[in-house]
């Protein structure tokens, strides 16, 4: 029976691997389209239906290019940059729970098999250790491709990153603080009804952490990493074919990672409105069971889809920060304003207690 | 001084704390740009779908034949010396007898040449020929070019195909006034 969960759980991961790596290539296509209708334009739509197959087309492309290594670049980081954006970012979406739990009894496994990588206890410490690795990512890259620009976007890289994490992790303790736990899928199971998702608890805590998820993946207004327009692509201006792809690659992962992260924190996750009258007209047993928790994956994953669009419709909406308005709202706004948060947090656990 | 009646006054008030806030003003960014996101769009899609052109555009040349399909240039070289980037040339020759089903008057053109880099399109050589023989077509833009070897148009490519001649197309097609008045002067015979 243990070696039917194994494989149960084997083929879970590996379908959130390749669901992740699916979304994120059709964000490259999605993000061309967003960007061409708020445009007024059409975007792709030569290769394929409605250019569907213009991402493979991308990436056949990508892998066609020269692979160029600059003389006077460090080889071996060069190399290890992309390779760490990469990782990290593919490691991340191992703790989100894309679900609730599959009865598998009929072929004999006992236990409930959650749709989630691995439930580990500490699932939102995990995130915030990858992400801030993925800035290693980013800064081996620019510092060894030895090139003025490349070496601007990874410090800005860094320090935007730093800055941003502070927040970031100071407006995810309210929630902890309310939920009393730092699993992810615990957070989840806590706001099993419409009115009691975190959104409506803590409204601030929302902004502020949808404002860092933007700067954690270096998405306007916070793309001073690799602006075009003043940094020639920043961090990556000298990487070319598979490398750049990587980079390219990361970042929409992250993206789709940051999507998971907040509906699963902030919109319940894979709970909706309703659930529980479904719940109640659904077949009993290991059929209604798996069909509400079939239904709940599509509810996470169109709240997921959704906050995709967000990141791009802000994205073709305002313009990017100068360095210095970047650190200001950092530091002088969104920290000090998650440690009021926090605090009132907590004064209002302490009056609901007692 | 007032300068101009659009100049204003740069003021330099601090922001309200709304205004700081960013979040209005970023919501309200938000809704310009979903709107444009469901608008129509301007695109043409240019291979399947093709803008009207004006009647009164000057494109691609065409030396026209006349109502059986005689070509109506008698090399006059009227075209050449009108031309204001010296883009025409051409070489007479004498119509053999025989001929008369291929040239409408004793002389024509053997050779006849425009050199499509050098034409500037401004229509000078339609407006000078007195035998309404060159036109520049209101419906046909000049391709690109992959060789220097295409830039330099003939008669082959110059001429009008017998096919089009009785179409309606092609008589609509580069017809001016001048163009109609001659034709009727010539159909009732008092030229």
């Amino acid at each position: 029976m243990e070696v039917y969960f194994f494989i149960a759980k084997a083929v879970i991961i590996l379908l959130i691997f390749g669901v992740t790596l699916l979304i994120a290539t059709y964000s490259t296509y999605a993000e061309r389209k967003v960007a061409a209708f708020i445009q007024d334009r059409l975007g792709p739509n030569r290769a394929g239906p409605w250019g569907l197959l213009q991402p493979i087309a991308d990436a056949g492309k990508m892998f066609f290019k020269e692979d160029f290594i600059p003389a006077n670049a460090s080889k071996w980081l060069f190399i290890a940059g992309p390779s760490i954006a990469m990782l990290t970012a593919c490691m991340t979406s191992a703790v989100v729970p894309f679900g609730g739990s599959l009865d598998l009894s009929f072929l004999g496994i006992e236990e409930l098999v959650p749709i989630q990588g691995i439930d580990i206890n500490i699932g939102i410490l995990f995130v915030f250790g990858l992400v801030s690795l993925g800035v290693y990512g980013v800064m081996i890259g620019g510092w060894a491709s030895n090139n003025k620009f490349s070496l601007l976007g990874a410090i800005r890289a860094a320090s935007q990153n730093i800055s941003y994490e502070l927040a970031m992790s100071l407006s995810i303790i309210a929630i902890i603080m309310m939920t009393g736990s730092l699993s992810i899928s615990q957070i989840v199971a806590d706001q099993d009804s419409f009115y009691k998702w975190n959104v409506w608890r803590q409204p601030i805590g929302f902004i502020i952490f949808i404002t860092c998820a933007f700067a954690e993946c270096n998405r306007t207004p916070f793309d001073l990493p690799e602006c075009e327009t003043e940094l020639i692509g920043g961090y990556h201006t000298e990487y070319s074919s598979m490398k750049l792809g990587f980079y390219l690659f990361a970042e929409y992962i992250n993206m789709f990672v940051s999507s998971a992260v907040i509906s699963a924190l902030y919109f319940g996750g894979y709970h909706f409105p309703g659930e529980s009258l479904l719940a109640g007209v659904l077949p009993e047993g290991a059929l209604g069971h798996n069909l509400l928790t079939l239904i709940g994956v599509g509810v996470f994953f169109s709240k997921i889809l959704f906050f995709i669009f967000f990141f791009m419709w802000v994205r073709w909406t305002i313009a990017r920060f100068r360095y210095d308005q970047l650190m200001n709202l950092g530091w002088k706004s969104l920290i000090p304003l998650s440690i009021a948060n926090i605090l009132v947090t907590g004064v209002v656990i302490l009056l609901l207690n007692n | 001084m007032q300068l101009t009646s659009r100049s204003k006054r740069v003021s330099n008030k601090k922001l309200s704390l709304g205004e700081r806030l960013y979040l209005p003003a970023i919501v309200g960014g938000l809704g310009i740009t979903i709107k444009h996101f469901f608008k129509k769009k301007a695109t043409i899609q240019y291979p399947e779908e093709q803008r009207p052109m004006s009647s009164v555009y000057r494109g691609l040349h065409v030396l026209k034949r006349d109502e059986v399909g005689r070509e109506r240039c008698t090399a006059c070289g009227l075209c050449a010396v009108a031309c204001p980037a010296e883009a025409i040339s051409m070489i007479a020759a004498e119509r053999q007898p025989g001929e008369e089903h291929l040239y409408r008057e004793e002389k024509y053109a053997a050779v006849y040449e425009i050199n499509m880099l050098r034409c500037i399109f401004c229509g000078l050589c339609e407006e000078a020929c007195p035998k309404s023989a060159i036109y520049l077509q209101s419906d046909k833009l000049a391709p690109s070019f992959f060789s220097r070897a295409d830039v330099i148009y003939g008669k082959d490519r110059l001429v009008q195909s017998m096919e089009t001649i009785t179409s309606a197309k092609s008589l609509k097609s580069g017809l001016t006034t001048s163009d109609r008045y001659v034709d009727k002067v010539w159909k009732d015979g008092k030229y």
